[in-house]
């Protein structure tokens, strides 16, 4: 893992919806570039400041020319609550980029069909994966979930082929699970980032469909870096950090089916 | 220029900071972003002889200004570490301190003879794991137990032996002079205290051992008074760690009488932060003209 750590200065921020946020941040380090899939540990607050951990948020773009990283984040608790106040200029310490992310170049070149899954804030990673695998020639088709409020859609249509949501509550698209937007069997591949039930269900449909599926995950963590194992998940190829060996893995792995190399 | 330098147990370390043991991971992850040539050594994610997946359920939980862990030292186990992460090790730059732990004594010694023929630098006993049933901090409650593997230990241990200890002792003083006499040639202390957290909504304790272990400035004070009795327990050297987060934590340590000092918690609030920690320790002894750390270290105690 290359990762670096420093002080960096928030570019701006804004509600793009209830609770969620978008603040973009410079990032000058271009021996640190990173992937879709990748993460960050942020702290806008001093070391002897409460909460006592930094936070793993996703990255949502990158902009080399910018310089920039993009987040879109939930504010769920203390530690996402004081990042929603940093404000153009502040400082905020960024250390990453951390775990494997998501292999677009391994993606594109084995799989011509490729379905993008979303639920809520779990489309935060899949933004700047449409963009990679836009870029690599692909056009995956993209299919979000969110509970009512849908949020920062537009920027997909450019990308992808279908643009499809659903609501829990009907309010915009389709009345009803992300699982049904979408069949498994027309795809090569899934790729799927949201609520752990909805994770397991596409991957229980993809297994279902013989359709590879790959699932990235959340945990609580202290270091992000591979060093504390507070984020271990057991699967079936044993104890796996979700910060150093994930967060992307293969479905098989963590719901079970057949793990492919 | 002040000269950082620490000569503990017979070896030579670059400054008095030591990363702790479950905090660093085996110090690979944290090349690029920390100078770890600056450090006194890397204490490794605690061993067992056969490696453990850890503890299933909660391994975290955010506390005022600290943190409550169950990770249940998941590890590889002694042979792996040894053939693996050892050698990626060797070439960070610092000192390599093998942390180790077991369910028995037999565990221990056996890892022990096998760390012994290693390219370690030091073997540091773990004697106070609260994560583990039946395990670790058994030893490190009653200074008899602790005396028992520390001697069984000594007995094929050709490596310095430093012992880690629990706050959980009964009786700090007797367990540190009790591991002493049993052969230790150095102590470090505290491992984290054991604590515990309910999770108020499910209406059940946060981790599934229902206690875990506390660690962070939180505990600072209380880890700071029981190096104070170590030190003046015992001849042996005594690192001292809990909660030390800055310089100037470390130097209370330092003029407690602690040989040296780990940093462990706070590489989670900044991954940096051990060598933040001595680049603190030697602006300040430049500030003060202090040249060396022998001329503070035990300059408190009256």
């Amino acid at each position: 893992m290359r990762a670096a750590s420093c002080e960096t200065v928030v570019l701006g921020q804004q509600e793009v919806a209830e609770n969620i946020m978008k603040m973009r941040v410079s990032w000058v380090d271009e021996e640190h570039a990173p992937h879709a899939g990748q993460f960050f540990m942020l702290r806008g607050w001093a070391d002897d400041e409460a909460p006592f951990l930094s936070r793993p948020i996703s990255l949502h773009s990158f902009d080399a020319q910018q310089e920039s990283l993009e987040f879109l984040y939930q504010v769920k608790g203390e530690g996402t609550e004081k990042l929603s106040q940093l404000e153009e200029g502040d400082v905020i310490r960024v250390t990453g980029p951390m775990g494997n992310g998501f292999d677009v170049q391994a993606l594109t070149a084995e799989y011509k069909k490729i379905a993008v899954v979303g639920g809520g804030i779990g489309t935060a990673p899949l933004y700047q994966l449409c963009r990679e695998l836009a870029a690599a020639g692909a056009k995956p088709d993209l299919f979000c979930g969110f509970r009512e409020e849908v949020y920062e859609m537009e920027p997909y249509r450019a990308l992808c082929g279908l643009v499809k949501v659903s609501t829990d509550t009907g309010a915009v698209g389709f009345h009803g699970f992300v699982t049904d937007l979408f069949d498994a069997a027309d795809y090569d591949v899934v790729v799927v980032c949201g609520p752990d039930i909805m994770m397991k269900n596409v991957a229980e449909k993809c297994a279902a469909a013989h359709t590879k599926c790959f699932v990235s995950l959340e945990k609580k963590m202290a270091c992000g870096i591979g060093a504390c194992l507070g984020c271990t998940c057991h699967t079936a190829g044993g104890a796996k950090s979700v910060c150093k060996n994930g967060p992307v893995f293969d479905a098989a792995e963590i719901y079970g089916g057949e793990v492919q190399a | 220029m002040s000269d950082l330098r620490v000569k503990l147990c017979g070896v030579e370390m670059a400054g008095p900071v030591v990363a702790a043991s479950g905090t660093f991971g085996f110090g690979g992850e944290y090349a690029d972003i920390c100078d770890l040539s600056c450090l006194g050594g890397i204490s490794g994610k605690g061993l067992t002889l056969h490696g453990q997946p850890g503890n299933q359920g909660e391994r975290l939980w955010e506390t005022p200004a600290g943190l409550i862990n169950s990770i249940g030292l998941q590890n590889p186990g002694v042979q792996h570490f040894i053939d693996v992460e050892l050698p990626e090790m060797k070439k960070l730059g610092t000192t390599v301190w093998a942390n180790l732990g077991g369910h028995s004594i037999e565990e221990y010694v056996q890892g022990a003879e096998m760390l012994s023929a290693s390219d370690v630098d030091i073997i540091e006993l773990n004697i106070s794991c609260p994560n583990v049933k039946a395990g670790g901090m058994a030893y490190g409650v009653k200074a008899e137990s602790a005396s028992e593997v520390v001697s069984k230990v000594r007995s094929v241990c050709t490596k310095p032996l430093i012992v880690k200890l629990s706050p959980q002792a009964e009786d700090m003083v007797a367990m540190c002079k009790a591991v002493e006499a049993a052969g230790a040639d150095g102590i470090s202390l505290i491992n984290t205290l054991q604590a515990c957290a309910i999770d108020i909504e499910k209406r059940r304790p946060v981790f599934n051992n229902i206690f875990a272990g506390l660690s962070g400035p939180a505990v600072r004070p209380v880890a700071l008074r029981m190096v104070w009795q170590a030190v003046g327990a015992v001849n042996i050297p005594v690192v001292g760690l809990g909660g030390i987060a800055t310089g100037r934590d470390a130097i209370e340590f330092i003029m407690a009488g602690a040989a040296a000092v780990q940093v462990g918690a706070a590489s989670f609030t900044d991954p940096a932060a051990c060598q933040r920690v001595t680049e603190e320790i030697e602006i300040w002894m430049d500030e003060h003209n202090v040249k060396t750390l022998e001329e503070i270290r035990g300059c408190a105690r009256v």
